[in-house]
């Protein structure tokens, strides 16, 4: 077991290695002059300012491998420069910014498992029944919606309408940023800030939720049908304790996976829910320093990104095979 | 000493009904089976029918919008639905139901040729890694942990950093992102079929190999392909709309239906209609794809009953 | 339709040795092509202590039997019928009650062991879990109880076993333990569905000596659902043979493989290869394959398949009830099941099958005599024989003459039955 999870955790570095480096050549590499490039992208006009600093920075009259090697030696060392824009040590902003969308992340995988899973259950046990039905067509519309708009109507709902139909301060909700630093045990909100976090949350667990909740309906019948379960009726248990002791964990170990594949599609969602609340986390502030070309802070964070869903990856992949016996304990037959 | 099945003469196979009935055991052509399951499923049906109904206004949007995509109509920005402008109007004044309309194609052509090129390229490295396995099955799979790992937005971004914003550039950029899951689709159905005994036959018979994989192991390998490919569609959709959100999209004057939220996002207060409208096509016509690829599933699936 | 009750039934209701009387179950699936008649008229009993194999074709309706004792097919539609279990209807009950009935005083035994065990959960806590439903024990009897049971089986070292999981076992051993899950509440009666088909031909021998071993322990009956009518032999009091949903013959083992009185039985019988059968001998199959469950045949269910039916007869018009046709109790669904005391397994492997070389046309049997050689002797049953007579070699599908033979005579003799 152990060798497992260390040759899994070692396969994360060239992943992350041939990611990374992919996006470097994509910037360094593709038709243009790189320099023009980052400090203007294709269609802009150069800001002369700009373009010297990121010459010289970078050194763009060096050969190419030699900036490769420049960038990756200093990367190892954790070393991830400066914005363009405002100077500011990249790893400082990193550091703002992942407190941030950690702490609406942890919000929304609360809400998108607990919702999620027992909505999918439900409604396996109770196939076909109206509930069952609602529940399918709700998670196909709510995986039909794109994130953002299911955003600006959470935020015309909730916060817009009300602040025109004057509801009482109470019932308002916040539509943008970030609220008062007040937060207990790392994530918890008090005081005003919970306002500000609830509609984001929501949103960002929408997506997420609407897939779990499908992928456990699926897993769940999968399992009621299985022979273990006649298996145990045969023996007089009771429906209830059929379900829960026996197909229950079952039914969980594909969702288990699904929730690690589904980190990658959250982190998309999250840029857009972190863009459409101003979240100042660490995907609105991706999309912002594309758009500015602030190549530094955009490769450190998209570092950071891709070297936390590795890692989820491995953790995923571990506790599945912790949880499955016939992989814990290898296939070991004996006579 | 076991007692199996008795081999039939042929001649005597299905002859159980002296009274000429038709003989249940004769197989009818799968496809027939699908489309009567497919049929019993309403919400794929329904789904079926908007897309063909999205199909048809695509093809005659000249003929259906009123105005032109840029069209202005002067002193009259951001108005609410009227007899005049059914969606009303922009915060330049063009007729949003006339954009929605001619969305239509901008969407189905993105969403189709992005899906093609994700199918095509998906299907051709999964075949050969599930195929072939090995180190060419490694290497590729190692290739798809990587796009993977990179979040799709950051990549998609990157790429249409460079290569500028249009209608193809997004195309291509959607379709070469999306190939891993197909790929991943793909390589697991050739590693089980592969292994089948027909496959051996074949081989034993000398069918070259690139034969076997395509005659004999594609077409069964087809069905989660299609599945996928046709929920695939839905997703490229919200993947352009995400783009053109993020601000990667097709340039004006192009209705694309994203575009227009994301232009709506400053007048959520006072002109909802402009997000509303092209928001509310979105939804639909992604929706209407996952029932149909749900449907598409059930119907190739008959143990899902 | 037929009768489902044997009209001269062993006593029943006042024998106090009768465990399970499962009366006239007519149960099915509802389809989209149709109603499956999957249990067509079933009947029988079991009494205390013996093992009653029920033996048939995929498809004949003996699984469906088996589950349908306990309710565990949720999809299945009872038509009617009665099945009592000690004198209450088991179909009627409340469901707590089953469930108290369920594992405590019938227990069953699945056929694939692999599937039917869950691979979460370890192999004693499955074993164990028998018992605390049934007898409130704890955990730590329930454990020990586990450790009992798989010692009962001969499995070894069950106390390091009892704390594995499922795929840890052999085929064999799995089966084992599912054996001993199903006795750790000593069942008066054991269901085996198909116990041995999936395991290795060595390894079914030992399986079955446990649960002949574990029958004397606990003395409990079985009923024995099986196509491999070895294991009948070995193990059975009595076989109920079923075809098409129902049962078509029904005696000691010794009646139903000596003193075979029905078609399907006896060529079940045939087309099993022997030890002493010479290498490049053929099979000896019965041809065509079950009916459907939907659309049965008009008459007796068999008759298409049968090489003695009387076409056109009552064997394609009337449904042959379940009836005594020798000694006590030996029961068959036959027109002329009488006839057949004259045949026996060996002639019928070492004569020509007629219907085998035929086809049906209209219901009328053609015959291709080509495809026969002088001095093969064959088995016809009595069939009408029109005027024009055709010369053996001669063929004449569309008016539906039947030749018969041995072709060496000059013309063909009627009513002959040849042994």
């Amino acid at each position: 077991m152990t060798s497992y999870i260390i040759r899994r955790l070692l396969q994360i570095i060239p992943t992350v290695f041939v990611a990374l480096s992919f996006l470097f050549f994509i910037f360094f590499l593709l038709p243009g002059d790189p320099a023009r490039l980052i400090a203007g992208g294709a269609e802009r006009n150069v800001d002369p300012g700009v373009l010297e600093r990121v010459e010289e920075r970078y050194g763009f009259n060096e050969p190419i491998g030699e900036q490769f090697t420049n960038y990756w030696q200093r990367t190892i060392q954790w070393d991830l420069g400066e914005s363009f824009l405002t100077n500011e040590s990249v790893n400082e902003i990193l550091g703002r910014k992942a407190v941030a969308s950690v702490r609406l992340a942890i919000w929304a995988i609360i809400i998108e498992i607990i919702v999620g899973i027992s909505v999918g259950l439900l409604s396996a046990i109770r196939r076909y029944s109206i509930g069952d039905r609602i529940t399918t067509i709700l998670t196909a519309a709510a995986s039909a919606i794109p994130v953002f708009v299911l955003g600006f109507v959470l935020q015309y709902l909730f916060a817009v309408q009300p602040n025109k139909l004057d509801f009482p301060e109470w019932a308002r909700l916040r539509t943008s940023g970030i609220g008062p630093d007040t937060w207990t045990f790392f994530f918890i909100p008090t005081g005003e800030q919970w306002r500000y976090l609830i509609l984001p949350a929501i949103t960002l667990a929408s997506v997420t939720t609407a897939l779990l909740a499908r992928m456990t309906r699926g897993s769940m019948l999968e399992v009621l049908r299985a022979d273990y379960m006649r298996t145990a009726r045969s023996k007089g248990l009771g429906e209830r304790e059929v379900v829960l002791k026996h197909g229950l964990r079952n039914a969980m170990l594909p969702v288990v996976t699904l929730i690690g594949i589904d980190f990658g599609t959250a982190i998309g969602a999250a840029v857009l829910t972190e863009f459409t609340f101003n979240w100042p986390g660490i995907g609105s502030q991706i999309v912002t320093s594309v758009d500015q070309r602030d190549l530094p802070v955009l490769l450190g964070l998209t570092l950071a990104v891709v070297l936390a869903y590795a890692l989820v990856n491995v953790i995923v992949d571990v506790s599945y095979a912790w949880f499955d016996p016939r992989i814990r304990l290898g296939k070991g037959e004996q006579s | 000493m076991t007692l199996t099945d008795p081999a039939a003469p042929a001649a005597l196979e299905g002859t159980t009904d002296p009274n000429g009935v038709e003989d249940l055991g004769a197989a009818r052509p799968l496809r027939i089976d699908v489309w009567r399951r497919f049929r019993k499923n309403r919400l794929a049906m329904v789904g079926l029918f908007f897309i063909v109904f999205l199909v048809l206004v695509a093809i005659f949007a000249p003929a259906i919008a009123p105005y032109s995509i840029t069209e202005r109509t002067s002193g009259s920005a951001r108005q609410p639905p009227s007899m005049d402008h059914f969606f009303g109007t922009d915060n330049i004044g063009r007729d949003v139901f006339s954009r929605v309309v001619y969305g239509a194609r901008v969407s189905l052509k993105i969403g189709i040729l992005a899906t093609i090129i994700s199918l095509t390229i998906g299907l051709l490295l999964g075949a050969t890694s599930g195929f072939f396995g090995g180190t060419i099955g490694t290497l590729i799979m190692r290739l798809t942990d990587v796009f993977l790992a990179i979040p799709y937005i950051v990549l998609a971004v990157a790429i249409a950093t460079v290569l500028g914003r249009s209608e193809n550039s997004i195309i291509l950029i959607i379709g070469v992102i999306g190939w891993t899951s197909i790929a991943r689709i793909v390589r697991s159905s050739f590693l089980s079929l592969k292994r089948l005994e027909y496959v051996e036959a074949a081989t034993a018979l000398g069918f070259s190999r690139s034969r076997v994989m395509f005659k004999h192991i594609l077409p069964n390998a087809l069905q989660p392909i299609i599945i996928y490919g046709t929920i695939a569609i839905g997703s490229v959709i919200l993947t352009e709309a995400a783009l053109s959100f993020v601000g990667v999209g097709p340039v004006d004057p192009t209705p694309a239906w994203g575009k227009m939220v994301a232009e709506a996002k400053s007048s959520l207060t006072n002109a909802p209609h402009m997000l509303f409208f092209p928001a509310g096509a979105i939804f639909l016509t992604v929706l209407s794809f996952v029932f149909v690829g749900d449907g598409l599933r059930d119907a190739l699936d008959p143990k899902l009953k | 339709m037929a009768d489902a009750l044997p009209s001269s039934a062993p006593a029943v209701l006042a024998d106090t040795n009768v465990l399970l009387s499962m009366r006239g179950l007519r149960a099915g699936f509802p389809t989209d092509d149709g109603f499956v008649r999957a249990v067509d008229g079933v009947s029988f009993d079991v009494e205390r202590g013996e093992v009653l194999a029920i033996v048939g074709e995929s498809g004949s309706g003996k699984s469906v039997t088996a589950m349908s004792i306990l309710g565990l097919q949720p999809t299945l539609e009872v038509a009617e019928g009665e099945i009592l279990w000690k004198d209450r209807d088991l179909l009627t009950m409340t469901e707590a009650e089953r469930r108290s009935i369920r594992g405590g005083d019938i227990a069953m035994i699945f056929q694939d062991p692999l599937t039917a065990l869950n691979p979460v959960h370890t192999v004693g806590r499955q074993i164990g879990e028998m018992a605390r439903v049934h007898e409130g024990l704890s955990k730590k009897q329930a454990r020990e109880r586990a450790v009992e049971m798989l010692d009962l089986v001969g499995i070894p070292e069950p106390g390091s076993r009892a704390d594995m999981y499922p795929h840890e076992f052999s085929g064999g051993m799995r089966q084992r333990a599912m054996i001993a899950m199903a006795i750790s509440c000593k069942p008066d009666l054991l269901i085996a569905d198909e116990p041995t088909t999936a395991l290795d031909v060595t390894v079914q021998a030992q399986v079955l000596d446990v649960l002949l071993d574990i029958k004397d322990e606990i003395d409990s009956a079985i009923i024995l659902i099986t196509h491999d009518l070895g294991v009948v032999a070995g193990l059975a009091d009595r076989v109920l043979v079923m075809y098409a949903g129902r049962p078509i013959e029904v005696g000691t083992t010794d009646e139903i493989f000596y003193e075979t009185r029905h078609p399907y039985t006896l060529g079940l019988l045939a087309s099993l290869p022997r030890l002493d059968d010479l290498g490049d001998e053929p099979l000896v199959p019965i041809v065509g394959s079950p009916p459907s469950l939907i659309r049965k045949p008009s008459g007796c269910a068999f008759h298409p398949r049968c090489r003695f039916a009387r076409v056109p007869g009552n064997c394609d018009s009337d449904d042959p009830a379940l009836r005594l046709v020798a000694g006590d109790a030996h029961m068959a669904a036959c027109h002329y099941a009488e006839d057949l005391a004259d045949v026996t397994v060996e002639s019928l492997r070492s004569s020509v099958d007629v219907h085998a070389e035929s086809e049906l046309h209209d219901g009328q049997l053609g015959v291709d005599s080509s495809l026969l050689e002088a001095g093969d002797e064959a088995l016809v049953a009595d069939v009408s024989v029109p005027e024009a007579v055709a010369h053996p070699g001669v063929t004449d599908r569309a008016a539906g003459n039947v030749e018969e033979w041995p072709i060496e005579s000059d013309g063909p003799r009627d009513d002959e039955v040849t042994p």
